[in-house]
């Protein structure tokens, strides 16, 4: 039992009449010969530490290490507390101040689960424990949803990318938006297909993002992407959710992405050398971070 | 190549920010700890390219340091790493270097011990976590402590390898991979054995009693 490709897995979801993550526990057990007790207990650890990471993030003064971000997720959380109607929605705005909240304590060397990095690590947990909050969704179906997400990661990183360095943002927090998505489908009831395509659409959604990390560290502009990722798996599940299909297949949209990431400009990879970081701002606040070298006790 | 396991996607579980310049920088450290044996008066790490010129945004000092404690990559002591090994009376410094034509992200890790012994180990962090140490003491040689791994510095003898392996088939231990590697004939040289299996303390002391064997040091990391 085991699949490559987005349509391999709707095929094998179909002739075994099984939802995704029970695809994905019966290849893990072959591939690591663990036992599902064991697969969900450690699924269930990975949960633990996006809530604490969530909550750390939301409730604590965050300050990242070069102190170029830190608190956008708490300012985000008073401001829907006092207005009460986020101009976004209540949900959306849950789900991308979660996502800011891991990004933070990403970027202050607190615990986190790369999913699938550690530079969109927020997207996942943002949005799943959103959903749990909003409706009622219980640890069980979050730990089946965190494998599902693996799934359609899986996939990706067999076919493409997840890594900034290779493929862009768009495979970084676009692979995790894609993830998100899939999930989020499967937790409001809806088919495998539809799931793929969300994932599909999220992809499509930011198709050629460049990866400029300011300074080149996981800060700025990662945090707001992941609130973007957040938001485009919730986009992208609700239009799946209402029966509309992507144009493109899943597998062709990985594909493609591969090839745009790998058509990218080495300046736009990681490197910090084009894009935000390669601004006036950018390349001073390089400066200020980086200035002397040598340290010692 | 191993097939993905969720894990690989779903993870790993981490102190941040980057995988490559935190978790895998944090692995380097825990390795040279593991083969020094601890007992460490001062350590130095020479950081090359992206690692020289990144390091303090990315904690990778920070990192490495908690590596040399015994810290896992998600350790969340690792932010205080500075101030616990001051605790210990840890003696501790950074320097950028050109390491030459090695990967973009290595560190050389150089140790000297209360007993005045030094040891010396070459690593790169190469994405995801995963890390490669490419030299001990001067002796290139390869592994990624991603399997239990057995380090062995021996006299290069006849004999001595398959006294070791005989040792381990006692204790019922598969070898998954195994490589030698020595400066010259009869000179020292290193064994790197991978493994299946866990490889418990005892059988590690009785390689260690061997004839023509310096010492052994397990490398197992998360
Ligand atoms: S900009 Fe680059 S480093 Fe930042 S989240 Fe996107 S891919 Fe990661």
């Amino acid at each position: 039992m085991n699949f490559s490709k987005g349509h391999e897995l709707l095929d094998l979801c179909k002739e075994h009449n099984k939802k995704i993550y029970e695809i994905m526990i019966e290849r893990e057990k072959i591939i690591s010969g663990t036992t599902e007790e064991e697969i969900k207990a450690a699924m269930r650890e990975s949960l633990e530490i996006m809530k604490a990471s969530v909550n750390k993030g939301l409730t604590e003064n965050i300050k990242s290490v070069s102190g170029l971000i830190g608190g956008a997720a708490k300012k985000l959380e008073d401001r829907r507390e006092k207005v009460r109607q986020p101009v976004c929605g209540s949900i959306m705005s849950k789900a991308i101040s979660r996502s800011m909240a891991v990004l933070e304590v990403n970027a202050a060397m607190g615990k986190i689960v790369a999913a699938p990095t550690a530079g969109s690590s927020g997207i996942i947990p943002g949005t799943l424990i959103t959903l749990a909050e909003e409706f009622n969704i219980d640890d069980e179906r979050l730990i089946e949803g965190l494998i599902t997400a693996s799934a359609v990661g899986m996939i990706i990183s067999k076919n493409a990318t997840v890594a900034g360095a290779e493929g862009g943002c768009q495979a970084e927090t676009g692979s995790a938006a894609a993830m998100a998505a899939a999930v989020t489908v499967e937790l409001m009831g809806g088919s495998p297909e539809a799931s793929l395509h969300a994932a599909a659409m999220c992809i499509k959604n930011i198709l050629g993002l460049v990866c400029d990390p300011i300074a080149g560290l996981v800060e700025s502009p990662c945090e707001n992407r992941n609130a973007l990722g957040a938001a485009n798996a919730l986009i992208s599940a609700e239009i799946a959710l209402a029966g509309v299909t992507s144009l493109i297949p899943f597998d062709e949209v990985v594909d493609t992405m591969y090839k745009v990431g790998r058509s990218l400009p080495m300046e736009l990879r990681e490197t910090a050398l084009g894009g935000l970081a390669d601004t006036p701002t950018g390349r001073r606040l390089k400066e200020e971070i980086f200035g002397n070298k040598k340290e010692s006790r | 190549m191993k097939d993905f396991s969720m894990f690989d996607i779903v993870g790993p579980n981490m102190i941040g920010p980057s995988s490559s310049h935190t978790a895998g920088a944090c692995r380097i450290g825990k390795v040279a700890y593991k083969i020094s044996g601890g007992d460490i008066k001062k350590v130095t790490f020479l950081l090359h390219g992206s690692f020289g010129k990144t390091y303090k945004g990315h904690g990778t000092d920070k990192a490495i340091l908690g590596g040399i404690l015994g810290f896992d990559p998600d350790d969340e002591k690792i932010k205080f790493s500075f101030d616990l090994a001051k605790k210990q009376g840890l003696d501790f410094e950074f320097i950028e270097e050109d390491l030459g034509d090695v990967h973009p992200n290595t560190a050389k890790v150089l140790i000297e011990k209360f007993d005045g012994s030094k040891i010396e180990i070459l690593g790169s962090s190469i994405g995801g976590g995963s890390i490669v140490v490419t030299e001990i003491n001067g002796l290139e040689l390869e592994f990624t402590g991603e399997y239990v791994t057995l380090i062995i510095a021996h006299t290069d003898r006849p004999g001595v390898i398959a006294k070791v392996s005989a040792i381990l088939a006692e204790y019922a231990i598969n070898i998954a991979f195994m490589r030698v590697y020595r400066h010259n004939r009869g000179q020292n040289a290193f064994m790197i054995i991978e493994t299946d299996d866990m490889i418990s303390d005892e059988a590690v002391k009785s390689v260690i009693n061997t004839e023509n064997i310096a010492n052994a040091y397990l490398v197992s990391i998360k």
